[in-house]
């Protein structure tokens, strides 16, 4: 007996609501049983989950704070997927686009507020877009293997901000502690609505990249490169330059998140301006199928997980390294159904019947 | 994308039934029931960490044990220093908290920050020097128990070379090495402290890498300024010797650990919260030494020198009587010129912003 694995034609609805809700029972029970196992009751930590990211207007605004960079990188990396250029590199990006904004914020203080968050957004888009820019051309001038440059990026940016916070940018006043002087008030992003105004920015960038993904020609030129290189070609699509402007984009709009991270959350640039976000992006923007619209909806679904994990913790005492596995659990059943909408295993030696006369 | 919306609107259904059901069954962890004060703790490392976080964590169950129901703890274990910390201390407020101890140097901005915000929360900054209406800060004297481990150590070494894992270079951690070294030296003139910084407060892997390049550099006891035990490990494992810090560490390195300069914050928790029910609070900048007990040197084991015992005895009667001052004159620094004449002490201002090594320590400080 042998177990095979076939590709599935295209399923139904009904199969696909199935296969998911299949998905979410089996992770609610596994974790289920791991939280029983920590000696909690499941249902009461699941009960806390929600009331952690939805419980009180302030829970909420937290939730949205966590959503706004999830929703804007994953618009970012979307994009790039969409042409099949698996940009992983939205950690980096994030992180040069906040190094690029803080540079201004740091030393261009007597800006007026409006202009000087206004040059900050030019310039994280940009400090995004350039780190972006360097994967492309190696991919579009010499084929490079995108995924492992896109990854190594976001290393160097990492230690380089690292570089700055312990060495020449860390705040004097700081008595030796490493840390970079925090913005004054005019670098700092308003709030509207108890959040900062980058979530209007993320809702703005949805609208944009829908119209854009959907009804423009370059957006379409875009989708048709990531279908197949050839037909791109036949069509007189200049695949150079799409891909610099495909990760142009892409890597603009993580420098953007970057800026307002930097400046609306933690109101300085530190190594952990990103903090893992430009990865789970990568999660939202896949199970958000590329498309601006569900990306929101799984962005604020992901941050209230992460909300509601951060909860658990001071609520019940549950340690922080088993509320991460709780939400990988949970990530790991509904990631994986998504292979089970694809493909069904097959057990048997003998190869499936439609098959047989081809053999 | 319609089957999206439908699993998405699966997963909330889910969600929504666990909720109905496990409401009724639970009570809610975050109820504000009867006169309890809730009080939370935001921590660098993990409780588990056996050292400078367990030590804090200690504290915590001391507290809820002396005070009963009146009061209900909740913490949060590894909370970076950065933004994060600012948003941990919010959660905490939103959940009911009254009282937020921040148990870490680097929160202090964000303690500032957030205190201007609530101020109805008090607000308790371990290490840092920031004081405020509703904010103050605490730490205490561990130079006085370092000082006396310092002796330990001087009488225990052969090669005359001690390493000390340090975290960051700040004036907390410059202050400890510094009263170290003068406790080794006070015993034997010849010995150098060799400094590691590490630039982390919780990492036991570098830590412990640390603490073998030390080892590696000859080094035959080692000292640290560290959260975890990581550094008593590397000594056990090359057969050296260790003095570890923040509490007794005996357990994670028996064949090594000597003593260490520990922490003891549970009178000092209940103190402040029975003063914030009350409605006596005020925020101060609390540093007690050894004879206010909230730092002492764990006991000695059986791997410490003879005589240490007795020569820590005379040195600690003296602390406790008010004789002996860890940073008395005459001190001098690196370069062997007399940073602090005798007769004059080196006050808390300077304490506090202490930038420079004694004579005897082989380190940098980059600024």
């Amino acid at each position: 007996m042998q177990f095979r694995v076939v590709k599935k034609p295209e399923i139904s609805q009904k199969q696909y609501f199935l296969i998911m809700l299949a998905a979410i029972t089996l992770a609610l029970l596994t974790s289920g049983l791991f939280i029983l196992l920590l000696g909690f009751n499941p249902l009461g930590v699941y009960a806390s989950m929600i009331q952690g990211a939805f419980g009180s207007a302030y829970r909420i605004e937290q939730t949205i704070v966590a959503a706004v960079p999830l929703i804007i990188i994953s618009l970012g990396v979307a994009i790039a997927f969409k042409m099949k250029f698996w940009n992983i590199g939205g950690e980096g990006q994030v992180i040069m686009g906040a190094f690029f904004a803080s540079f201004l914020a740091l030393n261009y203080q007597h800006l007026s507020r409006p202009l000087l968050l206004l040059l900050m957004v030019v310039a994280g888009f940009i400090g995004g877009a350039l780190w972006g820019l360097i994967p492309a051309f190696l991919k579009a001038k010499w084929d490079t293997n995108e995924t492992i440059v896109t990854l190594m990026l976001n290393y160097i940016a990492l230690k380089w901000v690292t570089y700055l916070q312990y060495g020449p940018w860390k705040d004097p006043a700081s008595l030796g502690f490493p840390k970079i002087a925090n913005f004054t008030e005019n670098a700092i992003l308003p709030k509207l609505f108890g959040v900062h105004i980058g979530w209007v920015i993320a809702l703005i960038l949805v609208v944009i990249m829908y119209i854009f993904m959907n009804y423009s020609k370059k957006g379409f030129e875009i989708a048709v490169l990531g279908e197949s290189i050839n037909t791109a070609r036949y069509a007189g699509i200049n695949i150079f330059r799409t891909i610099l402007f495909t990760m142009f984009l892409s890597g603009g709009l993580c420098g953007l998140a970057g800026m307002i991270q930097a400046s609306a959350v933690i109101n300085t640039l530190s190594v952990e301006v990103a903090g893992g976000v430009g990865f789970t992006a990568i999660i939202t923007a896949w199970l958000g199928a590329l498309k601006p619209h569900w990306i929101v909806v799984v962005s604020v679904l992901f941050a209230a997980m992460v909300q509601g994990g951060s909860y658990i913790q001071t609520a019940f005492g549950i340690s922080a390294a088993s509320a991460s596995i709780i939400q990988a659990m949970i990530l790991f059943f509904v990631l994986g159904s998504d292979f089970f909408t694809k493909y069904k295993v097959v057990i048997g030696s003998s190869l499936p019947a439609d098959r047989k006369g081809a053999k | 994308m319609k089957r999206v919306l439908t699993v998405l609107l699966v997963m909330l259904l889910a969600l929504a039934l666990t909720v109905g059901c496990g409401g009724q069954q639970t009570p809610a962890p975050s109820g504000e029931e009867g006169e309890t004060i809730k009080v939370g703790f935001v921590y660098i490392g993990p409780p588990g960490d056996g050292g400078y976080t367990y030590a804090h964590d200690q504290g915590r169950l001391y507290l809820e044990k002396e005070l009963g129901d009146k009061v209900q703890t909740i913490y949060k274990e590894s909370v970076p220093e950065d933004q994060e910390s600012e948003k941990v201390m919010r959660d905490m407020i939103d959940q009911g908290c009254k009282i937020i101890f921040a148990t870490s140097f680097g929160y202090m901005d964000y303690v500032e920050k957030v205190a201007k915000e609530f101020p109805d929360v008090a607000f308790m900054h371990c290490s840092g020097y920031k004081l405020g209406p509703n904010y103050g800060n605490y730490f205490g004297r561990i130079e006085e128990p370092r000082y006396l481990s310092g002796i330990v150590a001087g009488l225990k070494t052969e090669t005359n070379v001690i390493g000390y894992v340090a975290a960051f270079n700040i004036p907390e951690v410059v202050r400890g090495i510094n009263a170290f070294t003068l406790g080794v030296r006070s015993v034997n003139p010849d010995a150098v402290v060799k400094v590691k910084w590490t630039n982390t407060w919780y990492d036991p892997t570098k830590e412990k890498n640390a603490a073998i390049a030390l080892l590696d550099e000859g080094a035959d006891i080692i000292a640290q300024h560290q959260d975890t035990a990581g550094p008593q490990v590397a000594a056990q494992e090359r057969g050296a010797f260790s003095v570890g810090y923040n509490s007794d560490m005996s357990a994670m390195a028996p064949k090594a650990y000597m003593t260490a300069p520990v922490w003891n914050w549970g009178p000092y928790y209940v103190e402040q919260v029975k003063a914030v029910m009350d409605g006596t609070w005020k925020p101060e900048a609390y540093w007690g030494g050894m004879k206010d007990g909230i730092v002492e040197l764990a006991p000695l084991t059986e791997n410490a020198p003879e005589g240490a015992q007795e020569a820590v005895d005379e040195v600690k009667a003296k602390i406790l009587s008010g004789e002996f001052n860890v940073f008395a004159g005459p001190i001098k620094d690196q370069s062997g010129e007399v940073k602090v004449p005798e007769g004059s002490i080196v006050s808390d201002e300077e304490q506090l912003a202490m930038d420079w090594f004694v004579e005897g320590v082989i380190g940098e400080i980059e600024k």
